[in-house]
């Protein structure tokens, strides 16, 4: 699938960060937490100021030709680099695996879209698949959960890999959810055009959650955090969420949804 | 009882999540189906390459079709038996009433049937003096609470055993009022004395059909409860309900597919009873019906042949993509207002009844993808659902204020400097209203989201502005 990188690049890629429009807007930390780990991996990261949101919401609700006019945007602003990473399964796969599809009768497209699903990469598998990392130095002082979100797992395949690299976090115990191949109700769009379903649904994964006697919570998609941690912020609880990339990189912000302290609540 | 709908789809649902009974019986099935079909696929070393297998031998029927199905006919005939096409429901209903009227029917006994379903055929034959008896443990239950089915292979899974108890107090009158009906044996006995003296003066037997064979002519069913077994034998008139999709070529295809369908269904190697009628008695038979139809409904089905949607008709209907449904499992069958519920239902419906009057259905998923995952025959649900939401885009029958939210959003992210400019505004805000908690409790416009959740504050800044700020320090 992979197109072999140049000599220079298998060196010292350049990667554009995809930065995924919720990272953007409500959560910059994550974002300066993949540029940390992707440097750290030895690429240089750039960040294509041409970019904003990778389509899906148009897609995912029937839009197809918005879809595709924000996708050739995305695939001129990202073609000329070695690689783009996002950190979420999400947009990642919206890129990876979508983009193709979006352009399949399109002949003057759907060679670049494929090109550039081809260089695409969800973070976490990025770090482990392409760039061999093992481990990692960071601290966190955390009885964690894990919540692979539907499009990582799915779509880009990642499961293994974040688990990998939090095993080298110093203080960090990891417990699994009972059923961590759940979706989580977010859903995009789905879970404001459907409140009461999606409720049901998050509602059963923070029980999940609270039954593992984690006292935090790490995913790899904004998305699912936000909604993670916005119901478990309405339910009192205060176990802390944080994006994976966050914890690996080293925390610097308050858990989403909360303020002040990094240490657990005891 | 108002009739369900699928355009009351968000009503149903919401009612379906307050329905304790309901919630109880979903919460016990949501584990069981899962953890069965799992074991199953795991004692199967080749079972993705059985699941292959099966998509193969689906996508060359399904390429010509109209040669298996002359093929099927043609066998059928030559063994005595009669073939009628349904063009709709209503066709197929006055063909069902043709035969039962010809036979003086009075009752008749029916196995487990998805496309009698469709058909509605149950109250059009009670309407017309006609008494359909349901055979199938399940589908008697709800006939008796005068209910539609849930799921497409476990009809009552909505219904706790204490309700089939209060249905059979109800129902079966004469019996001491005080006998116990506690446990599933009970029922089991009770429902089974019951049903004894049906079969047998049943006149006409209708059952369904897993598959269709072209190569003998013959219709399958699988069942628990060997109640199809007496269904078509018993009475002196069989009629089968199919549709379209259900032919394969052979015997050995038709196998192939059995084997994935308990596994996938029920987490069974094999479904206790498989039965092959292949037209009438024929002389010296010690038994069989003396009559053999086959009713094939077309309802919709026919149009959907060469478009993005063909592959749905690979489907063996072995329900999986429900059980593994998020969405199934927490609102349940009844709520989707449609014949089929959940993943299959979310694409099947509005090809059977128009996307204008069930675009809801293909909306209310969260993309997870584990339908497709699970679906033996690889139907890529998601992927049709989303065609189905393209439909409906395209023929304008979503909301208005939708489709202008839609196309301002897209405006706004083509153009991604001008996007941020107004951004930064609407995250500052949000920033300083969510300063002191880190979240919001409600927000104008959010109320989607804060009716459940509290939604988390922006840590303020845009994160381009403050990459440029950062790489202009370094």
């Amino acid at each position: 699938m992979l197109a072999p990188p140049t000599a220079s690049a298998a060196e010292s890629p350049t990667v554009a960060l995809f930065v995924t429009c919720l990272v953007d807007l409500f959560r910059p930390s994550v974002g300066f937490a993949a540029a940390k780990l992707l440097e750290q991996s030895g690429c240089r990261v750039e960040v294509p100021s041409a970019q904003a949101c990778c389509g899906q919401p148009g897609y995912n609700s029937g839009d197809r030709r918005s879809a595709q006019a924000i996708a050739k945007g995305v695939i001129a602003a990202f073609e000329g680099y070695d690689y783009v990473v996002a950190p979420s399964g999400s947009c990642g796969g919206m890129i990876a695996k979508h983009y193709p599809e979006l352009f399949a009768d399109d002949p003057a497209w759907r060679p670049r879209a494929e090109a550039l699903a081809a260089k695409t990469h969800e973070l976490l598998a990025f770090l482990v698949d392409v760039r061999g990392m093992t481990a990692i130095e960071s601290r966190l002082e955390a009885v964690c959960t894990y919540h692979d979100s539907c499009s990582s797992l799915r779509e880009m395949k990642v499961q293994a890999q974040p688990r990998r690299l939090l095993q080298s976090v110093e203080g960090l115990a990891l417990r699994e959810l009972d059923t961590p191949e759940v979706c989580c109700g977010f859903g995009g769009a789905f879970c404001v055009k459907y409140p009461d379903i999606s409720n049901a649904m998050v509602a059963d994964k923070t029980a999940d959650i609270t039954a593992t006697g984690a006292d935090t919570v790490l995913a790899g998609d904004l998305g699912c955090l936000m909604n993670i941690a916005g119901k478990l912020s309405r339910e009192g609880s205060a176990i802390r969420a944080w994006h994976v990339a966050e914890v690996l990189a080293g925390v610097e912000a308050p858990p989403i949804a909360q303020t002040g302290a990094l240490e657990p609540a005891r | 009882m108002t009739a369900l709908s699928p355009a009351r789809f968000k009503e149903q649902a919401a009612a379906a999540l307050k329905d304790a009974p309901l919630q109880r019986a979903l919460g016990n099935m949501r584990v069981g189906f899962i953890e069965k079909r799992r074991k199953a696929a795991e004692k199967l070393p080749e079972f993705e390459d059985l699941r292959d297998q099966g998509v193969a031998i689906k996508n060359h029927t399904l390429a010509h079709l109209d040669l298996y199905l002359e093929a099927w006919e043609k066998k059928v005939v030559e063994g005595g038996g009669h073939v009628h096409w349904a063009r709709d429901a209503e066709e197929a209903r006055q063909i069902v009433l043709g035969i039962c009227r010809s036979a003086e029917a009075r009752t008749v006994t029916k196995g487990k049937s998805m496309i009698g379903e469709e058909m509605h055929l149950n109250p059009f034959l009670e309407a017309n003096g006609i008494e359909p008896v349901e055979t199938d443990l399940g589908e008697y239950i709800i006939q008796l609470r005068h209910e539609t089915p849930s799921h497409i292979i476990a009809p009552a899974i909505h219904v706790n055993k204490e309700q089939v108890a209060d249905a059979f107090r109800e129902h079966h009158t004469g019996l001491p009022p005080d006998r116990p009906l506690d446990e599933g044996p009970d029922l089991l006995a009770e429902a089974r004395t019951q049903l004894r003296d049906r079969f047998i003066a049943a006149d006409v037997g209708i059952t369904g059909a897993n598959f269709l064979v072209a190569e003998t002519g013959s219709s399958i069913i699988v069942t628990n409860e060997g109640n199809g077994d007496l269904t078509q034998t018993l009475p002196r008139v069989h009629i089968v309900l199919a549709s379209l999709e259900k032919v394969v070529p052979t015997l050995e295809d038709a196998t192939t597919l059995m084997r994935l369908l308990a596994r996938s269904a029920t987490g069974q190697e094999m479904s206790v009873y498989t039965t092959v009628s292949t037209g009438p008695r024929r002389d010296g038979d010690p038994d069989g019906p003396e009559e053999y139809h086959v009713v094939l409904l077309d309802n919709g089905r026919s149009a959907l042949y060469g478009t993005e949607f063909q592959e749905v008709f690979r489907c063996i209907r072995c329900g999986a993509c429900l059980n593994h449904c998020p969405v199934y499992g927490a609102i349940g069958g009844h709520a989707y207002g449609t014949v089929y519920p959940g993943p299959i239902g979310k694409v099947l419906s509005p090809a059977l009844m128009g996307i204008d009057k069930a675009g809801a259905l293909p909306n209310a998923s969260s993309f997870c993808g584990r339908c497709e995952e699970v679906c033996p025959m690889r139907i890529p649900l998601p992927k049709l659902m989303r065609h189905w939401r393209e439909a409906e885009f395209s023929g304008k029958h979503n909301p208005a204020p939708v489709r202008w939210g839609l196309g301002l959003w897209a405006w706004a992210v083509r153009r991604p400097a001008l996007y941020r400019f107004g951004a930064r505004f609407a995250i500052a805000g949000m920033a300083f209203l969510g300063r002191k908690r880190g979240h919001l409790r409600s927000l104008p416009l959010a109320g989607g989201w804060t009716a459940h959740r509290n939604l988390p504050a922006p840590q303020g800044g845009v994160f381009h502005d403050l990459w440029r700020k950062q790489r202009k320090r370094r």
